[in-house]
């Protein structure tokens, strides 16, 4: 299958532009960069929002009563609404800053899972999750003596959802599965797993991280409990991210971390805990991180996302196809919905020697276990290579690095 | 015999003649590609150094008072580092090789490529050479 004439409205040469790290040249090279599973590059918008607090209104926001304070809370404020209508959630008090994606699943197991699972229940993962969606849960079982449950995946890398009932009986208290996988790409069908799991009452924890710079979530139509994303994959800086709860689940949940501003009143016989979402926010927050983390998402809205979508839908297929031509390369993760994330194995050759071998050309690829073992050991490998794309990586791009792939086959796979 | 720092100035020396990353990858491939293959007989869990993204299999054996390392690693890569270290730790006394300071690994500039997993890699097979060598040591006290 060729596909040299794919044609895309989307100019990618001048959103290109509005990434400096872009131009970088590594060994003397052009970057190719090829790990935005890992974290996504920042548009010059977002580091300007991080230079432009900490140059001109760097302070502490909700106590000041002077002009730095007013303006800093003002930008922090209005951000918590951005990512309300990032991901169409009813109200604002439904978004909790967190520092990313990881602390967000641990938020929920330590509150919402401590108060509510018992001994002898089940919490059900999939068997495609990122460690950061399994080990806070284990942790919680066994603090409990409660269990992990697996819903399966076949060859592609697809969920099985035949077992999905059975999965779901009087003991399972808890579900927790990523929208998209990352070391395999698959887009799992959620809306289908949570509309089972809500038959039966159970709630629904979605890890979004590798979802939300692909596809625009709407976290009301698909009805999740819980949604947690990190906003450095999403263009935004590290160091923050919001986890999204369904307000009356939110108001139930004990507080995360004590401290400052999760309180209402304190005194030494006790402590009543201010209102969701702050209950949840203790101590001065990432305001600097918070506020690019706003200018991320006012970036995103600046340009045609589906045409951005169709650009990275196009990078997936071109390279999938080229890939495919070469006969020692095997593609793990064939699932029919994907996003735009390629992980492969090379006959004879290690994944890290081949990364390695890619970076002296400026290439930049994740190689290993992608933090996902269990995937790799479902396999039966010891890890993939893995190219994943955003809307600003070119065609041309994904030639030179078919070229370079067949040059590291010609050195390793000897 | 020639001392470990002496063989150390020989490999800073060899990879002189290198000017960039990609130049010093193929020739750390190449060596890797030419080390002897471990008999699967080594190739015990025992012997293994288990790595995030590649596995090394390390033996030791000693012959009046000079140890000897023979090593194997799914990775070419991995194989080249191993390379190295024996070409400079083998056929030493266990002494020199526990006081071995091993500067030539900075001065090639092969830690600044790496990422921290691979560093820890390499940390780890060093170790594990200068455990076997304490090991003789006390053996033949």
């Amino acid at each position: 299958m060729e596909l040299t004439s794919v044609k895309s409205t989307f100019d990618v040469t001048a959103i290109r532009k509005d990434f400096p790290v872009l131009s970088e040249m590594p060994y003397g090279k052009p970057l190719v960069y090829f790990d935005n599973a890992a974290t996504s590059q920042k548009p010059q918008v977002v580091i300007d929002a991080l230079v432009n607090y900490y140059s001109h209104y760097n302070a502490n926001v909700h106590r000041g009563v002077h002009f730095l304070s007013q303006k800093a809370s003002d930008a922090f404020d209005v951000v918590r609404e951005k990512v309300r209508g990032f991901i169409n959630a009813s109200t604002e008090r439904e978004i909790i800053f967190v520092r990313g994606t990881t602390e967000g699943v641990n938020l929920v197991a330590a509150t919402y899972g401590r108060k509510n699972i018992q001994k002898g229940d089940t919490i059900l993962v999939s068997a495609m999750e990122h460690h950061s969606n399994i080990v806070p849960w284990q942790m919680l079982c066994e603090e409990k003596g409660a269990r992990l449950n697996v819903i399966p995946m076949n060859e592609n890398g697809e969920l099985v959802l035949d077992s999905l009932e059975d999965l779901l009986n009087d003991n399972c208290k808890f579900v927790a599965v990523s929208h998209t996988a990352n070391s395999l790409g698959t887009i799992n069908p959620i809306k289908e797993i949570i509309a089972k799991a809500h038959s039966k009452n159970i709630p629904v924890l979605v890890d979004g991280a590798q979802a939300v710079a692909h596809d625009e979530v709407d976290v009301q139509d698909l009805d999740c409990d819980f949604f947690v994303f990190s906003a450095h994959k999403m263009l935004g800086p590290t160091g923050i991210g919001a986890l999204y709860g369904k307000l009356s689940l939110l108001e139930e949940m004990p507080p995360y971390h004590g401290g400052g501003e999760m309180i209402k009143s304190v005194s030494f016989k006790g402590t009543t805990w201010n209102e969701v979402p702050y209950k949840f926010e203790a101590g001065t927050p990432n305001i600097a991180d918070v506020i690019a983390m706003g200018a991320a998402i006012d970036y995103w809205n600046s340009f045609d996302r589906a045409a951005a979508h169709q650009q990275e839908i196009d990078l997936l297929n071109y390279c999938t196809s080229k890939l495919a031509d070469i006969p020692s390369v095997r593609i793990i993760g064939t699932a029919k919905h994907k996003a735009a994330v390629i992980s492969f194995i090379v006959d004879k050759a290690n994944a890290m020697d081949v990364g390695m071998f890619l970076d002296t050309k400026g290439i930049a690829v994740r190689t290993g276990q992608h933090c996902a073992e269990p995937v790799m050991d479902w396999f039966g490998i010891p890890g993939t290579i893995r190219a994943s794309f955003m809307f600003y990586n070119t065609m041309e791009e994904v030639d030179y690095f078919i070229e370079q792939i067949k040059k590291a086959i010609q050195l390793l796979a000897v | 015999m020639r001392t470990i720092a002496e063989i150390e100035n020989e490999i800073i020396d060899d990879f002189a003649l290198f000017d960039t990353w990609e130049e010093k990858y193929q020739y750390i491939i190449e060596i890797g590609q030419k080390l002897k293959p471990l008999a699967a007989e080594f190739k015990t869990d025992d012997n293994k150094i288990k790595g995030c993204q590649s596995s090394v299999w390390l033996t030791a054996s000693e012959n009046n008072g000079i140890l000897e390392f023979s090593a194997d690693s799914d990775s070419v890569f991995v194989k080249g580092e191993i390379a190295l270290l024996m070409e400079v730790l083998s056929n030493q006394s266990p002494e020199a090789i526990v006081n071995a300071e091993l500067g030539f690994i900075d001065q090639i500039g092969l830690r600044s490529h790496m990422a921290q997993t691979r560093a820890n890699g390499l940390a780890a097979m060093i170790k594990q050479m200068k455990l076997y060598a304490v090991g003789f040591q006390h053996k033949n006290v």
